[in-house]
């Protein structure tokens, strides 16, 4: 495409754009940098001096530390979890053509549409009468039920896409079925694995509703749901609220700005499978 | 086909039909998906629609059939009645605009301009933080006081007579939760409409281009019938995200001012935990389960035959 007049004018504008997009992360951002003084006086210039005191105390207050510990184990198990149980019962139901496995691959389709606040509170009494509340257990076997039938969506797409072939010459070759599926087949899911677990580990990390509900008060409380308190506690003294918030986004942002490109693609990609 | 054959004999596995020929991977498989899912999902769902007609309290096992009564009541609460209302309307909005201005930026960075891929990063950033935390920074921007976030803003641009109290305004409220949402969410629908742009033939362009047609003919003749898979994918998730929202109004307003922005999410998230009426809280989400399955199964018909007629 060659650069025109109007591609200038076009650019321009989508610039302005993008400017008036980020207005909000630049009160957020230069809020965080001030001191109370000048939050009062001066709320949309730039820091003069930027302090950095905020950020210490907003670390400790909200305790973040832990907080990302939390999340990072919740979503990291979550995921590993989904990746293999969802693979082996896709590989199932896309490379099995009987009665039985065509129910079932509904009967997973069904969890997709079914919004889980039907049975969220079937479920909370469940959890609590497992002894599971404010446990990582509990939230990783909530995470991997609720999240399996997109993630089984996703693999069976892509299994069905894939030639037969290589199991069959693997499993000829006196392999079991688990060491085809493991030393075969799923090396040749890499492209979906990598959207299963980019779309698995974005929805868990940002979960707020349940871990509110399941891990309040247990001390193993996720990201979202320590930045809630903290929000709701701190609530007017707002430079300590945003230095919070920025700490709190700011691990994921520089995990997506690292990968943006697999992230967008999996965004883009995934739901079509 | 007689290899195989042996190989399921030696295997002494009962051989299942098998999609592209081969050997039918065992149902073991399947089996601890399918337990967990059963487990998590499927149980309580039909336990939670059985519950939407008892008195249930959620605590202990007692309770009776009540038959419809909790959705004459739902009917009959003008607390659920305005929450059907605004979810309705936050979901229209939500739909209407977030799609609209996805598709704008698509093709707007679907361009030559030089700094098409970092706007696809700025834009799309939002959807990877956690919406508590989206709304955290949207209700700070919509800070009442008037020399503070938006209404400073506006101060500064010479707007200063559209200074707002966005959120405990009731007759705004509504909308300026539903902003916040499509600021977040504009990106992700712009990636979706970018992955059906990147699908469209650049010759059918070009061709179009020799036979004379314009930007706006081309659009309507050649890209938007080639985005019908991306239209359907981006109606269906802004459609359910729309009717189940919960986290932004919970975070921003919960339901104030007043019951002015109360959704469906946020009247059954009430009732049980807050008011312990469990099974009227069931009624409500089975309500608003019936709303989502309605709405998917007509987007997917509908869409499905714009796609095959286009």
């Amino acid at each position: 495409m060659k650069y025109k007049p109007r591609t200038f004018v076009l650019e321009v504008v989508m610039v302005a754009v993008a400017i008036a997009f980020l207005f909000p992360v630049y009160a957020l951002v230069t809020l965080a940098f001030k001191d109370p003084g000048q939050i009062a006086n001066k709320p949309l210039s730039l820091p003069d001096p930027p302090s950095v005191g905020s950020f210490g105390e907003a670390w400790q207050s909200a305790s973040l530390g832990s907080a990302l510990l939390n999340s990072t184990l919740i979503t990291a198990s979550s995921v590993l979890v989904l990746i293999v149980l969802g693979s082996l019962a896709a590989y199932f139901l896309a490379r099995t053509a009987t009665r039985l496995s065509y129910t079932l691959y509904i009967v997973f389709l069904v969890g997709i549409i079914l919004p889980f606040q039907l049975g969220m509170i079937p479920l909370y009494q469940m959890v609590n009468d497992l002894g599971l509340l404010g446990t990582y257990q509990g939230m990783i076997l909530f995470y991997t039920g609720i999240q399996l039938p997109f993630t089984v969506f996703l693999y069976t797409g892509f299994i069905r896409s894939l030639p037969a072939d290589y199991t069959n010459a693997a499993l000829i070759d006196g392999a079991s079925h688990l060491q085809a599926f493991a030393h075969v087949i799923f090396p040749l899911l890499r492209p979906i694995t990598g959207t299963v677990l980019i779309l698995n580990a974005v929805h868990i990390w940002n979960d707020f509703f349940t871990p509110l509900l399941y891990l309040g008060g247990s001390g193993r409380e996720t990201v979202p749901v320590r930045v809630f308190a903290f929000v709701n506690e701190y609530t007017s003294n707002y430079g300590l609220v945003a230095a919070g918030l920025v700490l709190a986004a700011l691990p994921i942002l520089l995990l997506f700005l690292v990968l943006q490109r697999y992230v967008i693609r999996g965004f883009a990609s995934g739901l079509k499978g | 086909m007689t290899v195989t054959a042996q190989a399921v004999r030696r295997d002494a596995v009962k051989a299942p039909r098998r999609r592209g020929g081969g050997i039918a991977p065992p149902w073991l498989f399947a089996v601890p998906a399918l337990l967990i899912y059963a487990l998590v999902v499927l149980y309580p769902a039909f336990s939670g629609a059985g519950s939407a007609f008892t008195d249930w309290s959620g605590v202990g096992a007692q309770r009776s059939f009540v038959g419809l009564d909790n959705f004459q009541q739902l009917f009959r609460d003008d607390q659920a009645l305005g929450a059907l209302r605004n979810t309705l309307l936050l979901t229209v909005a939500i739909v209407v605009v977030q799609n609209g201005i996805g598709l704008l930026l698509a093709l707007g960075v679907h361009t030559g301009i030089k700094s098409r891929m970092v706007l696809r990063v700025i834009f799309f950033a939002p959807v990877v933080v956690s919406p508590v935390m989206v709304s955290f920074l949207w209700k700070y921007v919509y800070n009442p006081a008037p020399d503070a976030g938006l209404n400073a803003a506006l101060g500064a641009i010479g707007l200063g007579g559209l200074r707002q109290d966005w959120l405990g305004n009731p007759s705004i409220a509504l909308w300026s939760v539903a902003f916040t949402v499509i600021w977040q969410c504009a990106g992700y629908s712009m990636v979706i409409f970018l992955a059906g742009l990147e699908g469209v033939p650049a010759e059918l362009h070009e061709s179009a281009m020799v036979d004379g047609a314009g930007t706006v003919a081309r659009f309507r003749h050649i890209t938007w019938p080639l985005l019908a898979p991306a239209v359907t994918i981006n109606l269906m998730l802004s459609t359910v995200g729309g009717l189940t929202l919960f986290t932004q109004i919970i975070a921003m307003t919960n339901g104030g001012p007043g019951y002015a922005t109360d959704t469906l999410s946020t009247v059954l998230y009430k009732q049980a935990f807050v008011f312990g009426k469990f099974g009227y809280s069931t009624a409500v989400a089975l309500v608003l389960a019936i709303f989502v399955a309605a709405v998917s199964f007509i987007q997917i018909g509908y869409l499905r035959s714009r796609e095959t007629a286009a």
